[in-house]
Parts: structure tokens; sequence; C-alpha cells
């Protein structure tokens, strides 16, 4: 049978996507508290699940990787391995494996050929090697038995009444074709023998055959072990049978009833298959009800909202005709309900921040090992809502802030006692709602920008003059950073440091209307303040008319509105120029551009000053309408080459309204 | 089942002519709607209408095949086609009906000087009337 598995592969790549990254929180945490055990058993089950998920899928290589983790993790559970800090960074290493495979399935829809040799070569040698040593402490200690407390009773009153316990391991031969009747046979077998005190997995889930190969029992009996043996031996389909004597011999450890492992019995007797339906519970608690939704349907649903809102828009303006009470009262029941409709799905398309920010603590800590570096990563605000298409947009940006503070910004422990700081800094990562925007700062303690040093730079690069830079404030000064050109590679480990491509994260972030700024004090630290849209589907737009036309502009590229006298306007050399604050800035006469028939000649033009990056230019329009929140709308692929025009509004009216590409104009 | 439906086509008339477009390319039928503008556009490409929230290219079938122009009238409609992830609406002079014409009976278009003749797919024959069925990734290319 083959199965189409083409239709699960984004079920399985948004559940790998999660539980990896609940791996990557866990052995974050793990890091800090190497000995709390309730981590390792996480992280055996993500791996486990993985293992499950990856297997039915078919991706052998990531289920063969998760299987050797989990053979680790198990000594781990076992007491026969200690976490080091090799062993954290070998699991990270799987971890960046695993994503890696995860992320090629997403690109190709199939798995990479890596088959993870090297790791898993790596994980076995762990396995040997720390066994092997601890196996030595072993002998001398007690064997260790994890009970939970009622068959500790147990095993004391068994011991005063002068019977025995026995732990009975039994493996069915793997041709075995009814487990569960065999399973019965040999409990039944056992039962005449005594009393079955604890069985894993339970008698139930055996009873429904949901167990691998093999199954454990506890045995309280008056016979001796040859005997129960003797019997056993003569059931067939059995492969193996392991009886100990369970005597004072043992080291037995009481475990909580609640804690999730009381649920796994003795820990000895795990076996690693079995365990789906615990996996399963463990996340339940976590996860809430959710449903996964393609984000077309979403645009789609989007859509038919706009379309409502438009409608009723047009439903108004009828009313304002046929009047009539009822009517008016209708007409604004309706505008509240599509009002609350709208606000509703925009919230659907949102998703938390979180998505961006989780992969800043492994980020922080493998930059801050390499660098040498100790610094605690502050996170909050991971609630904070935005739409779906920003979070794409905003992670590259921020992973470049972050490196830059780890790498320039924050001095080396010595220094900073040195100078009287902390030994560890501090990153902290803050993002809150303003408005219809969303801030998102990035801020250290390091040593902060020197503002004269980067004056200094600017000038040397002649980004600007010695003229502009005596009238720059310190604020203007430290901006020169994200000039593009101010960062060279010769810069790297400067004494400001900063500046590493700082143009980059800037037109990054305009890109999607944001903006970004920078605070910095010398040896105190430096902020950045990023600012972007809630959403890229809706921007505040300036509308304007040309003849009877209406087109938008967007908010974020205006600069100013103004009134020039047509005297104002210079040609030169063809290029129409005008003054405007001290600077000339070239004109550009809208109607010309987008094929308008010319105006006829007024005294006072209409100029709105646009802005891209640094540079400036003024727009001629016939008269301004107004603000106005507009919804982007694609004009799909058949208009895609159209000059001058980004895309397309609808306006109350019903009627399309066309938005202007400030960045080709200029 | 696709060949069944293969063999129906959307007809209508330009110029006096009768056309077809296969009913799998085509979205829906409209009456003439008000359109944007498009600056430094094809002279053949009208503008942009709101098809229901959804901004859709509006192409005047007559100007594009070269033919004269047309006042719009009672009659004009917008036929909104898809082809390979483009959707645009073309504009024809009135929309008559579905026709079934089968593989048989449509023939080649015979090579002769007409110009623009890529855009045509064949001939279909029907009882009455001949249908020019035409070529719609060749009308939909800029």
């Amino acid at each position: 049978m083959d199965l189409d598995i083409n239709q699960y592969i984004n079920i399985f790549v948004e559940e790998s996507k999660e539980h990896l990254q609940n791996m990557n929180d866990i052995l974050l945490e793990l890091e800090k508290n190497p000995s709390n055990h309730d981590l390792i058993n996480e992280i055996f089950r993500v791996a486990h699940t993985l293992k499950g998920m990856s297997g039915t899928m078919g991706f052998t290589n990531m289920a063969n990787l998760t299987h050797d983790m989990e053979n680790v993790l198990q000594a781990i559970r076992n007491d026969e391995i200690e976490v080091s800090e090799e062993i954290i960074d070998l699991l990270f290493e799987c971890f960046d494996a695993l994503d890696t495979s995860v992320n090629h399935i997403i690109d190709y829809g199939s798995e990479d050929t890596s088959n993870h040799k090297e790791l898993i070569s790596k994980l076995n040698n762990h396995l040997v090697k720390e066994k092997n040593s601890k196996s030595n402490e072993r002998n001398i200690q007690k064997p260790v038995l994890e009970l939970e407390h009622h068959l500790i009773e147990v095993l004391k009153k068994a011991k005063s009444d002068g019977l025995n316990v026995y732990k009975i391991d039994i493996s069915l031969k793997e041709t075995c074709m009814l487990k569960a009747a065999r399973a019965f046979i040999v409990f039944n077998t056992l039962e005449s023998f005594g009393e079955i005190v604890y069985s894993h997995p339970s008698v139930d889930d055996i009873e429904d055959e949901k167990f691998d190969l093999s199954f454990s029992i506890m045995l309280v009996t008056s016979s001796r072990e040859s005997e129960i043996l003797n019997s056993l031996n003569q059931i067939s389909e059995i492969d193996k049978i392991d009886i100990t004597l369970i005597d004072d011999s043992f080291n037995i450890i009481e475990v909580n009833n609640t804690s999730p492992k009381s649920d796994e019995g003795l820990s000895s007797f795990q076996d690693e298959d079995g365990k789906d339906e615990k996996t399963t519970q463990s996340h339940l608690g976590k996860i809430g009800k959710t449903v996964r939704v393609d984000i077309d349907r979403l645009d789609n649903l989007m859509n038919l909202v706009s379309e409502l809102i438009i409608i009723k828009t047009r439903m108004d303006d009828l009313s304002g005709k046929a009047a009539g009470e009822n009517m008016t009262e209708a007409i604004e029941y309706l505008e509240r309900i599509t009002t609350s409709l709208h606000d509703a799905v925009m919230k659907v398309r949102m998703v938390p921040i979180e998505r961006v920010f989780n992969r800043f603590p492994r980020l922080v800590r493998d930059l801050s090992k390499e660098l040498g570096k100790e610094i605690d990563l502050q996170m909050s605000g991971e609630e904070t809502e935005v739409d779906r298409t920003v979070i794409d947009e905003i992670g590259d940006p921020l992973i470049h802030l972050i490196r830059n503070s780890i790498d320039h910004g924050i001095e080396l422990p010595k220094e900073r006692v040195k100078i009287g700081k902390p030994e560890r800094g501090k990153l902290v990562l803050k993002a809150y709602p303003d408005g219809n925007n969303v801030v998102i700062e990035v801020e250290d303690d390091g040593r902060g920008i020197d503002y004269k040093y980067v004056l200094r730079k600017a000038l040397e690069k002649g980004l600007i003059t010695d003229k502009e830079a005596e009238s720059l404030t310190v604020e203007e000064s430290i901006n020169l950073l994200f000039l593009p050109g101010f960062s060279t590679a010769d810069k790297i480990s400067d004494l400001s440091g900063r500046g590493v491509g700082l143009d980059v994260v800037k037109s990054k972030i305009e890109s999607i209307n944001g903006s970004v700024e920078v605070e910095s004090i010398k040896d105190k630290g430096t902020k950045f303040i990023i600012r972007i849209p809630l959403t890229l589907a809706i921007i505040q737009a300036l509308l304007i008319r040309l003849k009877d036309e209406i087109y938008a502009i967007p908010l974020s590229s205006v600069t100013e509105i103004i009134n020039i006298p047509s005297s104002g306007i210079r040609d030169i050399q063809g290029q129409e120029i005008a003054l405007y604050r001290g600077k000339t800035i070239p004109i550009i006469r809208l109607r010309k551009v987008l094929d308008i028939s010319e105006e006829e000649e007024v005294e006072d033009l209409v100029v709105v000053v646009v802005n891209k990056g640094e540079k400036q230019a003024g727009l001629i329009v016939d008269s301004l309408i107004g603000q106005q929140e507009i919804v982007i709308k694609s004009l799909g692929k058949y208009l895609a080459g159209i000059k001058y025009i980004s895309g397309a509004t609808i306006l109350g009216n019903g009627n399309i309204s066309l938005i202007l590409d400030i960045n080709s104009l200029i | 089942m696709s060949s069944e439906i293969n063999n129906k086509y959307v007809i209508f008339k330009l110029n006096k002519e009768y056309y077809g477009i296969p009913i799998d390319n085509v979205i829906s039928i409209e009456k003439m709607h008000t359109f944007t503008r498009i600056p430094n556009a094809p002279n053949y490409l009208k503008g942009v209408i709101n098809l229901r929230g959804e901004v859709i290219p509006l192409i005047d079938l007559r100007q594009k095949l070269n033919m004269d122009l047309r006042e719009i009238d009672k009659n004009t409609r917008i036929i909104v086609v898809t082809d390979k992830d483009i959707v645009a609406g073309l504009i024809v002079d009135s929309s008559s009906e579905v026709l079934e014409i089968y593989e048989e009976n449509i023939d080649e278009v015979p090579s002769s000087e007409n110009i623009n003749l890529s855009y045509i797919h064949g001939i279909g024959k029907t009882k009455d009337r001949l249908v020019i069925l035409l070529e719609l990734s060749k009308v939909l290319e800029n």
C-alpha cells in the first residue's frame, strides 16, 4: 500500500517544529539544572514522539537519530550516564541536525540524505564509555529500584510474611502472533504461584496488546525461582525470561505518586515503546484547544469581511436617501457587527511574537559560549501578537541586533569587573504593543556607542561634511550608524564596535513600514527600538486626487505636505527642483508620470514630500483627500510588472484606488 | 469526469463572430463594472475591477485582438477567466451560451496570412455556426 504522505507532511512539519521548540527549551533549562530528572523525561518523551512521527512518515534518518538519542536519554534516566556539558552539547547537536532535517523537509518535501552517522556514533560512544565507567561504581552500589508507595508496603508485608518477591521480565518472540493471548498465559501461570502485585505495562494495556514484545511483572510468592522458571519455560513463543529476587540488596526508593515518573513505575522496567499514551497525556496539558488553518483560508475570510465592510458602506449611502428610522438602526447594528467581525478575523491572523523570540535563548547561549562572555538574556512580552506576515520579516533583523549586542556591546567578564559592572552581561529583549504598532527593544548593558567615534568615522568615510558634523546632535550622530556604507569589514572589534551592516537592518525594517532608532550611553549600554506595524495587510495612507483619480501614498514614506508657488520650481537640465528646508529636492509631477493630461497652471502647488531612506522628492498632486487606513490588495501576477504601482486598495464606495510605489518613483 | 466537462465552451460575441473559451477556465460572467485605470499600462489593459474583494485586471479583448473599438453598452460583459494562477476579466460584446463542442468537430486553424493566429486554438463547428476557440494562455500573455 502506497500511502500518500504528502497530505500529512504539513501536519508533520508543524508538529515537529513544535516538539523541537519544546526540546530546545528543555535543553536550555537542563543546562541550568543538569540534575533535574523531570527534564530528561520530558526530552525523552519529545524524542520518542519525534521518532514515532518520523518513522510513520518514512523519514528513517530522523527516526534513527532520535532512536539513538532515546538510548542515551534512557541511560541518563537510569543514572548510567551523568548529564555533563559534553552530553548537553551533543544533545544540542542532535537537535540542530533534527531541525535541519525538518527544514529540508519543508523545502523539498523529502528527507535530506545525511544519515547523521557521525552524531549517532558519537551518541553510541557516550553510551559505551559512560556506561562502563559507571557500571564499575554500580557494582559497589546497591541496585536502585524506584517504587510507588503501596508497592513498598506490599514488599514489606511480603518480607514479614516470609514470602519472596520476584521481578520477572519477559520478552516474547518477534514471531509471536497473539501477544496478548501469550501474555495472558504467562499471567495465568504466574498467578498459580502467588499474587501479581504489579505489571508494566498495566494489565489493561497488555490485554489490549498495547505493548511491544516485553513486559515486566512483580510476583509475591512462596515458591522458588527455579519452579517459576520451569513452568514459564513450558510456554512457547517466549524469547527470554529474566527473574530477579528483590531482597535487601536493592536500594528501594519511593517515588511520589503524582510525579510523572510514577506511571512508569519501576524505572528499570521501562521498555521504550508503549509509552505513546503517556506522551500525549503530558502534552495535552500544555496545548490548548487549537485548530491549524491554512493562511490562505484566512486571507479568503479576510477578503470576505472586507467585502462586507464595503457593502455596508454602500448601504449607508443608500439609507441616507431612503431614510426610515428602522433602516438606520439596522445599518448601525450591521456596522457594529462588521467592525467586530473584522477585528476578530484580524486577531485570528495574529501570532505571538514568541515564534521569533523562542530561537534567541539558544542563539545567546551559543554566541556567549563562543566568545567567552557571560550573558543573561531577559525576554518579556513574548505574548505580544503581530500579523503572521510581519513575523516572517523581523527574525533576521533581530538576530542581527542581538549578535551585535553580544559581539560588540557586552564586554568580557574581566573587563566588566574592572569597570565595576556585574560580571554577567545583561541582554533585554522586550516587546509590547503601542497603538497600531508593536515595539521591540533590544537593550544591553555593554560599552555603548561612542558618538564622537561614530562622527569621526563618518567624516573619514566622507558620509558627512565637516559642516554637517558640527551641527549634528549626539542622537543624530549615533544614527549615522544606519547610513549605508558606514560599516566596513575593518571595524569588527573597534572601540564602539557597532555598526555591522546596521543599514541592512534598517532597510529590512523599513521595507515592512517599520522604523528603528537607537539610544546609547557610553559605558552604560545601548538600546535599539524597533517599531513595526501590527499588520502588513493594513497601512496608514494619504489619499490624494489627480484629476478624477484617487491614489494612495503610504504614510510611512510621507515626510511633509507643503505648498510651493509655481515660481518656486526651477528647471535644471530637464529636471525640476525646488528648495525645501534649505535643500534642493527633485520635483515629480505625478500627472505626467501617471499619464494623465497636464494640469492647467495654478499659482499654488500642493507638494507631498516623500522619502526613501535618505533620498527625498516632492510629488505635485491636485489635491489631498486625507489620511485613511487602507487594506492592501495585491495586483496579482498579471500586473506584477506595472511601473510606479505597488498594490491596490478598495475604497469605501467599492472603487479601487492604486497605491503608489514611492521607491520606484524616486 | 473531466473529459465530459472539457467539451463545454462558454460562447461570446466579438465583432459579429462567435468565440469560445473552455468552461474550466471561466470563473464567472459579470456585467460591466466601474474600473480603475492603470497608468502606463498597454492600451488593451483597461484597468482593474473590484470583484468581490479581489482586484482583477480587465483586458479589452477587442483591443488585444487588434479589432476596432466599440462603445460599452448594456450587452457588454466581463468574462472572468483563469489560467495558471492568473485571473483576469475579458471585456466582450456579449455572451450568449455554453455549447458542447467535441474534439472531432474542432478544426485546426487554416494557415493564412491573417494576423494574430496564435491566439486561436482552433475552429469549432456546431450545427449552425462556426466558433473561434481562443488559446487562453496566449491571450493572457503580457
